[in-house]
C-alpha cells in the first residue's frame, strides 16, 4: 500500500491523518458533553440531545440570513454571536421541558427514556413543520472555509482547527462550572445524596433545572458548530445520538475526564482504523471492542467512588 | 403535522396559475382532442371494479412525507399532484378527472406495505404514483402483484428488477453510469477512479457496475480504491487522506443523504476544490435538491450525471420550471427524480387512452411504446421492460446551486436492468 510513495508523502499523510483522528476526538467531546453533564450528573437519559442540537443548528442558521440581509459587512462574525443565540435558546428550551417532563419523571429514570424519545419526536416534525422537509444550507463565513497549507503537503482544513478550539473552550468552562463554582458543587452534592443535599439548604428542584438548561444548551453550542462539517435538516440530530452515547457510557457516567478519554480513545482507534480498513468495518470493530470492554467493565472507563 | 392531505380525497380543483403553465403543455402525440365522457361506457372501461366513476377517477399517491424520507419524496408529491392539475386542466382522462387519495408511508417500509394495500383493496384505486427508495418499493412489490395493482416508481435506482406490475419512470443503474464514466475518460482523459459511496444496495450495486465497466470496458484504466460508509457518516477526514494517497483522477461519489452534506463541506474543507486543478469529483447521488442543503459554493465544479437537469433548455422544460414554480413557489428546485414523478401521470394517461380502458392488464399491455414527446427531459419511451429510454446528461454544479449541462448522450439510451457482463 505504502511501496510507491516517498517518506516525506507518507510522512505528510499520516501527519494529517493525525489531525483528522484530533478533530473527530473534539467532534465527539463537542457532541457529548451536554449529554455528559445531563446523564452523568443527573441520570437522565436524554433521547432529545440530538434534536437540541439541531435547534442551535437552526438558529445559526436564522442568524445567518439575518446578517446577510441586514448586516451583510459583519458576516463574517456572524458565527459567534450565532453560537451563543444557540446556547441560549436551546438552554432555554432545555428549562422549558426539564420543567414541564423531567421533573416529573426523576424517580423513574427509565421512563425518561420513553419520554425524551417522544420529545425528540415532536421537535422533528416541529422543525419539519416549521423549516421544511428539506436539509437547509447554512453559509459559512468563507475565512472559516478552506484549509491552511501548513508545509506543500500538508493542509489542515480551518474549520477543523475551529471545531478543536471550541472543544478546549468548552471542556475548560464546563470544567471550572463544575469544580470552581457552586453550582458544581451543589450538582456534585446532590449527585451523591439527593435527599442529604437538600437536608442541607441546596435548592435541588432549580439546581436540576439549571444543570439540563446548561446541559441543553453546551449541545446547542455543538450543533451550531456542527452546521459547519455536517447538515442541518429535521432528522439531522439522529446521526449524533448514537455516537454520543457511546461516548458517555463508554467514558463513565458522572465522569467528565472519563468522557474525554473515552472521546480520545473512540475518536482515535475509529480514525486509524478507517484509514487501514473500510468506513463500515471500522465502524463495526470499534464498536465490538466497546461492547467487549464494557461487559469486563460496566460501569466505564472511570467511574466515581460513591457509597451506595 | 405537514401530512394535512392523507387521507382526504382531494378534488383537483386547477388553480389558475397552474392553468396557464398546463396550457403550455397540452401537446401529447397521444392526446386524442375533447375527449368525452359518454364516449366511454365506464361499464366498458372499467370491468374489474376500479374506482372509476362516470366523471371521475381515483389513483394513489404514496409517499414519505413525514421521516427521514420527507426530505427526498417532497419533491415527487409535488411533481405528481402538477401533471395531475394539468391532466384535469386539459379535461382529465377518458373525460374523467383525476382524483387523488394520498398516504403516507412515513418512511417506514412495512407503512408503505400497509398503505398499498389499502389503496388497492379499500380504495380500488386505478393506478399508484409512488415510493422512492428501493427498500420501499421492495416493501410493496409483492402488495401490488398480489392485487394487480400498477404503480409508477420515479426515482433512480439499481436495477435487477422488472415487475409486471411497475413502470420505472427513473433511470436504471447502467443508464445513469456507462454514459458518464466514458465521457468523463474520453473528455477529461481520466485513468483512475476512487469509488466511495454509502453503505446500503443502490451504491454498492451501482459500483458494482461502474468497477466491471471501468475494468473490462474502459482501456489502460483502473480503480484504485473502494469505500462505503454507514448512512448518515458524518466524518470523511480519513477517507479524504486515503483519496489523497491514492491521487486518483476521479472521485466517484454515491453518498446519501445527511452524509453528503458532510462530505462535500470536508472535502472542501481539506483543500480539494473541483474547480481547481486536482481530481475530478463525479456523482450520480447529487440533484438541484441536495445542493439546497450542501450549499453551492461547497460543491461548485463537481459533475453531476443523471438523465435531467432544472437548467434544460428546452421548450417542454421552460414550460414544467414556470409551471412547477407557479404551483409551489418561486424558491423551490427542481431534481432528477422530481421529474421522472412528473412523468408518471402522464404516461399512465398515454397508456389508457392507448388501451381505451383503465383496466390494468390492458393498461400494461399497452405502455410498451408509449411515447412522450412532452417530457421536460425531452423524448422518452417506455421499453419492454418497463423501464424508460431517456437521455443521459452531465451537469456541472455551480456556486447558485443549479448544473450546468456540459454533455448529453446523442441518442436514448436503452434501459437494461439486467446488464450481461456486469453481474
Amino acid at each position: 500500500m505504502f511501496a510507491d510513495y516517498s517518506m516525506s508523502e507518507l510522512g505528510a499523510i499520516f501527519a494529517m491523518q493525525g489531525f483528522a483522528g484530533l478533530i473527530l476526538f473534539s467532534v465527539f467531546v463537542l457532541m457529548a458533553l451536554g449529554l455528559a453533564i445531563i446523564f452523568g450528573q443527573m441520570g437522565v437519559i436524554n433521547m432529545a440531545h440530538g434534536e437540541f442540537m439541531i435547534l442551535g443548528a437552526y438558529v445559526t442558521y436564522l442568524t445567518s440570513n439575518v446578517f446577510a440581509d441586514y448586516m451583510p459587512a459583519l458576516f463574517g462574525t456572524y458565527f459567534f454571536v450565532a453560537m451563543l443565540l444557540a446556547f441560549l435558546a436551546s438552554g432555554a428550551l432545555g428549562l422549558l421541558v426539564e420543567w414541564s417532563l423531567i421533573r416529573h419523571l426523576y424517580k423513574r429514570p427509565l421512563d425518561t427514556l420513553l419520554a425524551t424519545w417522544g420529545l425528540s419526536l415532536i421537535l422533528q416534525q416541529t422543525y419539519r413543520s416549521v423549516f421544511g422537509a428539506r436539509e437547509v444550507g447554512v453559509s459559512i463565513p468563507d475565512w472559516m472555509m478552506g484549509s491552511l497549507p501548513l508545509t506543500d503537503l500538508i493542509e489542515i482544513p480551518i474549520n477543523g482547527i475551529f471545531v478543536m478550539v471550541l472543544a478546549v473552550s468548552i471542556s475548560a468552562a464546563v470544567y471550572v462550572m463544575m469544580f470552581r463554582s457552586t453550582w458544581g458543587k451543589q450538582v456534585r452534592a446532590i449527585n451523591q445524596n439527593r435527599v442529604m443535599a437538600g437536608a442541607v439548604g441546596i435548592n435541588t428542584e432549580w439546581t436540576d433545572r439549571l444543570t439540563f438548561g446548561i446541559g441543553c444548551g453546551v449541545a446547542g453550542v455543538a450543533g451550531s458548530a456542527f452546521t459547519m462539517i455536517g447538515s442541518t435538516g429535521p432528522t439531522a440530530g439522529q446521526l449524533y445520538i448514537v455516537d454520543t452515547f457511546l461516548v458517555v457510557v463508554f467514558g463513565g457516567a458522572g465522569s467528565l475526564l472519563g468522557t474525554i478519554a473515552s472521546a480520545f480513545s473512540i475518536s482515535q482507534a475509529q480514525s486509524i482504523m478507517e484509514f487501514f480498513l473500510s468506513g463500515s468495518m471500522a465502524k463495526v470493530l470499534t464498536l465490538l471492542v466497546v461492547v467487549g470492554i464494557l461487559m469486563i467493565r460496566p460501569q466505564g472507563l472511570f467511574s466515581l467512588k460513591l457509597r451506595k | 403535522m405537514s401530512n394535512e392531505n392523507s387521507d382526504n380525497k382531494v378534488n383537483g380543483v386547477s388553480r389558475r396559475a397552474v392553468l396557464a403553465g398546463g396550457t403550455a403543455l397540452t401537446a401529447s402525440l397521444f392526446m386524442p382532442k375533447n375527449l368525452r365522457a359518454q364516449d366511454f361506457a365506464t361499464a366498458d372501461i372499467n370491468t374489474t371494479g376500479l374506482a372509476v366513476t362516470d366523471d371521475t377517477v381515483t389513483i394513489g399517491i404514496l409517499h414519505s412525507v413525514t421521516g427521514t424520507m420527507a426530505i427526498s419524496e417532497t419533491g415527487s408529491v409535488q411533481a405528481e399532484k402538477l401533471a395531475i392539475e394539468q391532466i384535469n386542466a386539459q379535461g382529465g382522462i377518458l373525460g374523467r378527472k383525476i382524483e387523488y387519495i394520498q398516504e403516507d408511508g412515513a418512511s417506514d417500509w412495512p407503512t408503505f406495505a400497509e398503505k398499498a394495500r389499502k389503496l388497492l383493496v379499500n380504495d380500488k384505486v386505478a393506478s399508484v404514483m409512488g415510493c422512492w427508495t428501493s427498500a420501499s418499493r421492495k416493501a410493496v412489490l409483492p402488495v401490488f402483484e398480489q392485487h394487480n395493482g400498477f404503480l409508477y416508481y420515479p426515482t433512480f435506482y439499481e436495477g435487477l428488477e422488472q415487475s409486471p406490475n411497475v413502470i420505472y419512470t427513473g433511470q436504471e443503474a447502467t443508464q445513469q453510469i456507462i454514459a458518464g464514466l466514458d465521457w468523463v475518460n474520453q473528455t477529461k482523459g481520466a485513468k483512475s477512479f476512487y469509488l466511495l459511496g454509502s453503505d446500503y444496495i443502490w451504491p454498492r450495486t451501482s459500483n458494482k457496475i461502474a468497477r466491471k465497466h471501468i475494468e473490462n470496458f474502459m482501456e489502460d484504466c483502473k480503480v484504485v480504491g473502494e469505500e462505503y460508509y454507514p448512512l448518515g457518516h458524518t466524518q470523511f477526514n480519513s477517507v479524504i487522506n486515503k483519496i489523497r494517497l491514492r491521487k486518483p483522477d476521479v472521485i466517484y461519489a454515491i453518498v446519501v443523504g445527511g452524509s453528503n452534506v458532510a462530505f462535500y463541506k470536508q472535502l472542501k474543507a481539506a483543500g480539494i476544490d473541483p474547480t481547481e486543478e486536482g481530481p475530478i469529483v463525479l456523482t450520480i447521488s447529487v440533484t438541484e435538491d441536495e445542493i439546497r442543503g450542501i450549499g453551492g459554493e461547497n460543491i461548485e465544479g463537481s459533475y453531476a450525471c443523471m438523465k435531467y437537469f432544472q437548467s434544460l433548455e428546452n421548450e417542454n422544460n421552460i414550460a414544467f420550471v414556470k409551471a412547477f414554480k407557479e404551483m409551489w413557489g418561486e424558491d423551490i428546485v427542481i431534481g432528477d427524480v422530481t421529474q421522472a414523478a412528473y412523468l408518471g401521470p402522464w404516461l399512465w394517461k398515454a397508456a389508457v387512452e392507448k388501451a381505451g380502458s383503465f383496466d390494468v392488464d390492458k393498461v400494461r399491455e399497452a405502455s410498451p411504446g408509449i411515447e412522450l414527446t412532452t417530457a421536460p427531459e425531452g423524448y422518452v419511451k417506455v421499453h419492454e421492460n418497463h423501464h424508460l429510454w431517456s437521455k443521459t446528461r452531465v451537469g456541472r454544479a455551480q456556486a447558485d446551486g443549479q448544473y450546468e449541462v456540459v454533455f448529453e448522450t446523442a441518442e436514448l439510451v436503452e434501459p437494461d436492468p439486467f446488464p450481461e457482463g456486469y453481474q
